[in-house]
């Protein structure tokens, strides 16, 4: 029974990291309604980035977040510019057709910048064991984990407090309701989406920084997108809670799978297990658990 | 001048449902498959064969293919290569175990069964649409793939998970010369490519475009739904099927489930996308453009003279940015810019 929950709090907490980097999917998705594929590739790079900063020209690690900051923030304004903003209209698929084109962009771009050596990056928290959980209940908790879990939760209250309390904030939601209604009232819906991307680069940094920390900086951090894909189709595709309580569902359901029925089918189905589930769950509920309800008239 | 319909009149029915109403068109296609079937073979090298043509040949198959699911159909899947590897596993089984099948027939089985197993991963299409379907497409993808790599009969137990084609003859006649495999691939891909010209021009097809432009419409004037959609998956999986058998027995040889991979999947998507949804021509165009493209980088990024890491990056980069470039340049696909073209051609030299 320890054992297991040990392997549930190993699920949830891994399950925030899939949460945040879903996040970063979701608020695109709102605001303008394109399915964004890169935001693996924007993980990378932010991730690869700060790295690189730090390797490459000795910055210091608080020196170098504000200008991987800065980069993700022009990468976001850039790509409304020259990618979204011509595409205005086309079909959905089109528009995500793009966005893999611009993943194809961005890997290229981030490995010709900084070279393709994994790199480590150190945030200076250690990825070991609570002690004080570990005397009292003897399960294994990583402090690294908690750290991270602590760090999406702030991140998702600061941006809930930007969406409901700013007047930018209320813009961003007004064009996720509806494109049109937003720009008769006069809100800039172009300028919007360059901030909506932006917000969602900052997140692909947080993202990237900790997936980074954990895993190294590698090519493999771009695959972390795949693994959001079920979160997001669980959690809904328009849901900020969506995302997070997603993440922590399949998060958990994937390490409890992996571990308890895993041994009995050949191990190694982390790979799809996640994907599974939520098809089945979707198969109850079409738009995931807190998307919105999808209705369709002739 | 040349290309003008002017005075060609249709006397029966017959001739106003054929495929290429236009006499240009019939002698441009004739043309065309002849260069195909007889110069090429006779002036080609096997570099040529082996590198360009036949994987041109085989990922047009499954373009088409995902095209009758994404483009006529309207269901977005993400799971192409899974299919295909489904096709060439067992295609592969069939001739393993089975004494003395005929390699077509295997192909055919082999696609029956890509076919089934489309029809399995079809079925949450009823109730899930758009990008939700897409992703959880995904879901074949990654199953598959595992599944091969996990059940060792499916390999024969190969300790590597890899498996090796067997040897494709046909009457007692052998293919395997590179310039033999591209007549067998080009024939096969010729009737399938008629089938499905046909199929899409048929009541079949018409069902398929009605669901794909609006499924409750459609149900409404009584389309049935369910089979409609399980149709296109199936009739698209078998393609894709068929293409897979053919990607390991003319093309690569020695296949692992790996070689079926994520990054096929979307190679096809892009395929259709770049080439036109919703167009038989856009998949070939589409596959051409594909497999030309990394080639032509290579060798442009090469001439520079810079270091191999620089330039492997380099052509991620210009491969991603050619690809937006022709989105908004033309989100309809290169099929679009051919039909544009054939307008203009008809009115030429006036303008409008």
């Amino acid at each position: 029974m320890q054992f297991f929950f040990e392997v549930l709090i190993a699920g949830l907490l891994s399950g925030v990291m899939y949460a945040l980097v879903a996040l970063g999917f979701v608020l695109i998705f709102k605001a303008s309604g394109v399915f964004n594929f890169a935001q693996g590739a924007m993980v990378f790079l932010a991730a690869l980035t700060v790295a690189g900063l730090k390797d490459e020209f000795g910055l210091s690690l608080w020196a170098a977040i504000p200008v991987a900051m800065v980069v993700m923030i022009a990468l976001g304004f850039l790509t409304e510019r020259v990618v979204l903003r011509p595409l205005v209209n086309q079909h959905d698929i089109t528009l995500f057709m793009a966005t893999i084109g611009l993943t194809f962009f961005l890997e290229g771009l981030a490995q010709l910048v900084w070279g393709s050596n994994v790199r480590k990056l150190e945030l200076g928290i250690e990825d070991v064991p609570f002690e004080a959980i570990m005397e009292s209940t003897g399960m294994l908790v990583s402090q690294f984990d908690v750290v991270a879990a602590l760090i999406c939760g702030a991140l998702v209250a600061v941006l809930a407090l930007i969406f409901n309390k700013t007047k930018i904030g209320r813009a961003l939601r007004a064009v996720a309701d509806d494109h049109q209604a937003a720009l008769s009232v006069g809100i800039p819906l172009q300028h919007v989406w360059g901030v909506v991307w932006a917000v969602a680069g900052i997140v692909a940094l947080v993202a990237g920084l900790l997936w980074g920390a954990r895993n190294g900086v590698q090519f493999a951090l771009t695959f972390v997108a795949l693994k959001a894909l079920p979160v997001l189709i669980l959690g809904g595709f328009t849901s900020v809670p969506g995302a997070i309580v997603g993440g922590l569902i399949i998060g958990a359901s994937e390490k409890l799978a992996e571990v308890f029925i895993g041994p009995y089918v050949g191990g190694g189905i982390e790979g799809w297990f996640p994907y599974v589930l939520a098809l089945v769950f979707l198969l109850v509920r079409p738009e995931g658990l807190f998307g919105e309800k999808i209705i369709r008239r002739i | 001048m040349i290309y003008r319909e002017a005075g060609q009149f249709k006397t029966s029915y017959l001739e106003d449902g054929q495929i290429f109403p236009i006499r240009q068109d019939r002698i441009a296609v004739a043309l065309l498959l002849l260069i195909a079937f007889v110069v090429i073979p006779l002036a080609a090298t096997p570099y040529f064969f082996s590198a360009i043509l036949i994987p041109f040949l085989i990922l047009s198959l499954a373009a088409l293919g995902l095209n009758i699911l994404t483009g006529y159909a309207g269901q977005l899947s993400l799971g192409t290569a899974a299919f295909m590897a489904v096709g060439a596993f067992a295609s592969y089984n069939f001739m393993l175990r089975v004494e003395g099948m005929p390699v077509l027939l295997a192909f055919v089985l082999g696609g029956i069964c890509a076919a089934a197993v489309g029809i399995v991963f079809g079925l949450p299409s009823l109730r899930i649409r758009g990008f939700y379907l897409a992703a959880s497409t995904l879901a074949t993808q990654f199953f598959v793939v595992w599944c091969l790599t996990k059940v060792p009969w499916f390999t024969n137990y190969s300790s590597s998970g890899v498996i090796t084609a067997q040897q494709v003859e046909i009457l007692g006649f052998t293919f395997d010369t590179p310039a033999r495999k591209y007549l067998l691939v080009l024939s096969i891909v010729c009737l399938l490519a008629l089938a499905a010209k046909n199929m899409v021009r048929s009541t079949v097809g018409r069902s398929w475009m009605a669901v794909r432009d609006m499924d409750v419409a459609a149900e409404v004037i009584g389309f049935r739904l369910m089979r409609t959609k399980l149709t296109a998956f199936a009739v698209s999986s078998f393609y894709c099927g068929v293409a897979g058998a053919l990607y390991a027995y003319c093309y690569l040889g020695t296949v692992e489930p790996e070689a079926y991979n994520l990054d096929l999947s979307f190679r096809i998507l892009f395929m259709i996308i770049i080439g036109g949804v919703g167009s038989i021509l856009g998949s070939f165009l589409g596959a051409g453009f594909i497999v030309l493209l990394p080639i032509l980088l290579s060798f442009i990024v090469h001439a520079t003279g810079l270091p191999n890491q620089v330039t492997s990056n380099l052509e991620l980069m210009v491969f991603g940015a050619l690809i937006i470039f022709f989105l908004i340049v033309e989100p309809h696909g290169l099929a679009r810019l051919w039909q544009i073209g054939k307008e203009k051609l008809r009115l030429w030299p006036f303008p409008h």
